[in-house]
């Protein structure tokens, strides 16, 4: 890029600073050039014409969609960057185009992550995957990662996934979790990119083949190429030359959103998210308005329909997928705020245009809105978002004064609670271990306490009577170190397999070549394992076995200290856990040389952990639902919801969770304060000392229960309902009766 | 030196309406008064269902939430009625003061002396007016006004910001005199920063039934939040 030519002067015009203009760096072209911005949110407009046209034509499919559970599928075609035709919306009423497929809400066909879920997925719609599609996929013309996946898969890997003690692993559909730097077509063009990758090819480190690895990269370099290629016709059948920079701020939404639009058509990871664009668009809009070209109600148009756009995004799922991710979720997180340093924020007014976006265009659980909340940011943003999760339920907040310290400030939030550097890390997403499972095994020598199968060898069988605490937590973290040797296996597979057979060669373009890698791997459960080993070591536990030796329900005589009530006793317990735990991952090593990290996250699959789950010491019964994510138990933290808040703030981001560790918060509008003003400032406060105590993520429910039961039983009333489960959103219309239940039956702070 | 303890029923760790912004309370044991409406009625005898502790272990508790705290927040002392216990209270307030924390005393003003020493160490005193006369005060406490009227003087005295606050029952006090029998009766009081009508609830209950004790206000219905709001604004 050293020899700019007009096109790049023209793009570039008025921008300051000069390395990101030698070498690819969003990050200081941002910090070079955005306007920080800590005025309050009267400048907002409400939606344009064009924009409400638009959106109601979206609400109309929408409404159909929520009947139907889904509008269409293309059977024509299958998924691939540039594989399908143009479709719009109301054409001349938009401003971003941009669909996956030709019409709107019309999901891809991706064979590539599994054949068997995409033909069930269709059957479940009374739909039949087209012969020339099953052709290739069922004769191993071309092989998927699912077949690859358990070709490889050893036994006790296989025994630990059918009992449930290792699910929702991404060995059957795209692994997701990886976010390109969709940003870096908008301010260089793809053109620019290739040359780039071009020159990645020809380094010395990437000529001398001295292994696998080096081999596996130029492949995948020769991809990211190809896709980059095809990133440029598909933008070519909505009539855009995306080969150059964007030169405006309309283009450089147009651009970004080709850029990730190319990551959807091509991929159907479970979280497909978009990064941190708001304030890199804001360069544009500030360079636009101050040039006038450019009005505040066209920006916020601009917002609105980019957002509109994202809401659109659809994949195709099957029944049993939506029962562990309630409320076809697609999680296009976007993060916005944070710090640049210990002065300046990162706050802008698109910032406020995309918070905005839930008023104009009402609440949405997509995108996938996550505040990076410091203790620094500027008042009249912390105010306005606290406004807005008070009036629409549709933040996350995660804590940016512990991340950027490890991450730097240009980092996103990937699906509900997983930062990665943008462009420079991506991550492979590992699912999650069930821990409260895995203290059953201890006490039932390695035995599956609902199919009677020998699931973990080699366990010491446990003395009759009354547990012992010290007996049954050294059988427990033996259990926990042979489960963390067979997870990482089986995480190191589908890795392999998901780079050979579905490589997310678009994303991976928007990414540095040498890139790091980090393995996410993660646990459920966590509340209820931390209770029981607590109900033993304090109360006397006395299991009541079956026939076959194993324990269905437990007598238990005394109280016992429980998670959530700000209690060392026990919350130590949840450290000891999860530190023994990510110890023990870290004793193998991980493909591609990954990073060990770990999260403690459910999203809504802990209603199917706590189905196939037994009895547990602490009291819960055979398949009542966990607690979501690091969650106290549904009602027993009893001390105030600042106190629960402190349990969770114990658990340890840094070094061993640093996957994230997601709370879901729900409180009534009557106990947060007296009126709108209080609220606010409560809210605040709340989200201030929170992250003060060094937390991570919180999700934001400020509603009535009894408007929850209602809506259940009356969802016409409430077609936008949206409420924060665990690291993401949801339509609660959208999601089935056990998860409902399970919302409705969370710990509501509502002390008056 | 004698080692003070405090009978507790309970603590809320995140208080919202009991004093400006985020609040930790404790609910001290123990009341003389026996109001028709009291929805706590588990804190009116002193050593049933309450826990002892000591103010510095009830301090170090405290100190968990400072950062929850903000510039407005702090500890509310509530109860059953905090004034009951005044050597306690006293330590436990000295020692938040000593360590930066906004304290509010939520209280019926019904309690045995050592008031001055109390209030020096009170930001804002948040002050259950039961009523304004007499007759319905005994009508609805059971006790005489005097004690009321000799903490409100003290409160005069040291110069304490007030809240005050009236819990309104249908039939009892829901009339538009009443309320501006307040109002006039806030008059003569200074540093009022805010007066509040609170709606009678029927959350406690329950309460009764398992404590085995009567309930007075049997079949009343519980006050509207729109009624309020219209009451309130005779207030003004």
């Amino acid at each position: 890029m050293e020899n700019l030519t007009n096109d790049f002067k023209e793009a570039w015009k008025g921008f300051k600073g000069n390395k990101w203009k030698k070498e690819i760096d969003v990050s200081n072209f941002i910090d070079c050039n955005y306007t920080e911005y800590k005025g309050n949110d009267s400048f907002l407009v409400s939606k344009t014409k064009k924009t409400s046209k638009v959106w109601h034509k979206c609400e109309k499919l929408l409404k159909i969609e929520r009947k139907k559970h889904l509008l269409d599928v293309d059977l024509k075609n299958i998924s691939g960057i540039n594989n399908f035709n143009a479709g719009y919306i109301s054409k001349k009423n938009e401003v971003v185009f941009g669909l996956q497929t030709d019409k709107p809400l019309k999901r891809i066909v991706n064979p590539f992550g599994g054949i068997r879920m995409t033909r069930n997925a269709l059957k479940s719609y009374g739909k039949k995957l087209p012969k020339n599609i099953a052709r290739i996929f069922d004769n191993m013309v071309r092989k998927t990662h699912n077949d690859g996946v358990f070709d490889a898969y050893t036994p006790d890997i296989r025994k630990a996934r059918s009992a449930g003690l290792i699910t929702g692993l991404p060995d059957a559909y795209g692994r997701g979790r990886i976010i390109g730097d969709y940003r870096r077509v908008a301010l260089y063009g793809i053109n620019a990119l290739i040359v780039e990758k071009k020159n990645d090819l020809l380094k010395n480190e990437m000529l001398e083949i001295k292994n696998e690895e080096v081999i596996r990269l130029r492949e995948e370099v020769s991809e990211q190429i190809k896709a980059l290629e095809k990133m440029k016709l598909m933008a070519l059948t909505y009539g855009f030359d995306i080969s150059l920079p964007a030169k405006n701020a309309n283009q450089a939404f147009q651009w970004t959103y080709f850029a990730y639009l190319a990551s959807v058509k091509e991929n159907n990871g479970a979280a497909m998210s978009l990064g941190r664009v708001s304030t890199f668009l804001d360069v544009y809009i500030e360079r636009d308005i101050k040039n006038g070209v450019l009005s505040e109600e066209q920006a916020q148009e601009l917002v609105d329909q980019f957002t509109i756009k994202l809401r659109l995004v659809r994949h195709l799922r099957t029944p049993e997928y939506d029962e562990v991710f309630g409320g076809d979720p697609t999680w296009v997180t976007e993060s916005i705020g944070g710090m640049l340093d210990d002065k300046k924020s990162l706050v802008t007014k698109n910032s406020f245009r995309f918070l905005h976006s839930l008023i104009n265009l009402d609440p949405s659980p997509e995108p996938n809105l996550t505040v990076l909340w410091s203790n620094l940011l500027p008042i009249n943003f912390k105010k306005y978002c606290a406004k807005i999760s008070i009036l629409t339920d549709s933040i996350q907040y995660e804590n940016d004064d512990i991340m950027r310290p490890i991450y730097g400030h240009d980092y996103a939030i990937a699906c509900c609670v997983s930062a990665m550097k943008l462009g420079k890390q991506m991550q492979f997403f590992g699912a999650r271990c069930n821990l409260a499972k895995a203290l059953l095994y201890s006490i039932n020598a390695g035995i599956d306490e609902n199919s009677g199968k020998l699931v973990v060898e080699n366990v010491n069988k446990i003395k009759d009577g009354v547990l012992n605490y010290e007996e049954v937590k050294r059988n427990y973290f033996d259990v926990l170190s042979k489960v963390a040797k067979t997870y990482v296996e089986a995480l190191n597979i589908i890795h392999y397999m998901h780079d050979k057979y579905a490589y997310e060669a678009g994303q991976m373009a928007l990414h540095d070549t040498f890139v790091e890698r980090l393995m996410a791997f993660g646990v459920a459960g966590l509340s209820v394992a931390t209770d029981s080993l607590s109900a033993i070591k304090y109360a006397k536990v006395t299991p009541i076995r079956n026939d076959n030796d194993i324990a269905v329900d437990f007598k238990i005589d005394g109280d016992f200290p429980k998670y959530g009530n700000d209690d060392d006793r026990v919350d130590k317990i949840a450290v000891e856990i999860v530190k023994k735990f990510v110890g023990e991952l870290k004793k193998h090593k991980l493909y591609r040389n990954a990073i060990h990290t770990l999260s403690v996250l459910t999203i809504t699959s802990n209603v199917m952990y706590g189905k196939k789950t037994g009895t547990t010491p602490d009291g819960r019964k055979c398949g009542q639902p966990f607690a979501p994510g690091a969650n106290p138990m549904h009602g027993r933290d009893c001390n105030g919801a600042l106190a629960s808040l402190n349990s969770v703030a114990k658990i340890p981001y840094c070094g061993c969770c640093q996957d994230g560790i997601s709370n879901t918060f729900s409180i009534i509008p009557n106990a947060l304060g007296s009126d709108e003003q209080h609220r606010v400032k409560n809210l605040v406060s709340i989200l201030d000392g929170y992250f003060m105590q060094k937390a991570q993520h919180l999700n934001v429910n400020v509603l009535d229960r009894e408007k929850l039961i209602d809506a259940m039983n009356n969802p016409n009333k409430y077609p936008t309902l949206t409420v924060r489960v665990s690291g993401y959103a949801v339509n609660f219309n959208k999601l089935s009766r056990a998860h409902q239940e399970e919302v409705i039956a969370r710990t509501f702070h509502e002390k008056i | 030196m004698e080692k003070v303890y405090g009978y507790i029923n309970s603590i809320e760790t995140m208080g919202l309406v009991d004093g400006p912004g985020i609040r930790f309370v404790v609910f001290l044991q123990g009341c003389e008064l026996r109001c028709l409406y009291c929805h706590n009625v588990e804190t009116w005898d002193k050593l049933t269902k309450s826990f002892k502790i000591t103010p510095k272990t009830l301090l170090k508790k405290i100190l968990k939430y400072k950062n929850y705290y903000g510039a407005e927040g702090g500890v509310t002392f509530s109860g059953g009625e905090p004034l009951l216990q005044p050597k306690f209270l006293l330590e436990c307030l000295k020692l938040c003061k000593q360590n930066n924390i906004n304290t509010a005393l939520d209280t019926a003003g019904v309690g045995v002396g050592y008031y001055d020493e109390i209030l020096k160490y009170v930001d804002l005193v948040i002050l259950d007016i039961k009523a304004t006369e007499e007759q319905l005060y005994k009508k609805i406490t059971g006790k005489s006004m005097k004690k009321f009227n000799n903490f409100l003087k003290a409160v005069q005295k040291n110069n304490n910001d007030l809240w005050l606050r009236q819990v309104i029952v249908p039939n009892l006090n829901d009339s538009k005199e009443n309320v501006i029998k307040l109002k006039e009766y806030a008059k003569k009081i200074k540093n009022v920063k805010k007066i509040e009508l609170l709606p009678y609830k029927t959350m406690g209950v329950y309460k009764y039934k398992i404590l085995n004790i009567p309930y007075r206000l049997e079949g009343v219905q519980e006050m509207s939040e729109q009624k309020i709001e219209e009451l309130s604004k005779f207030l003004i």
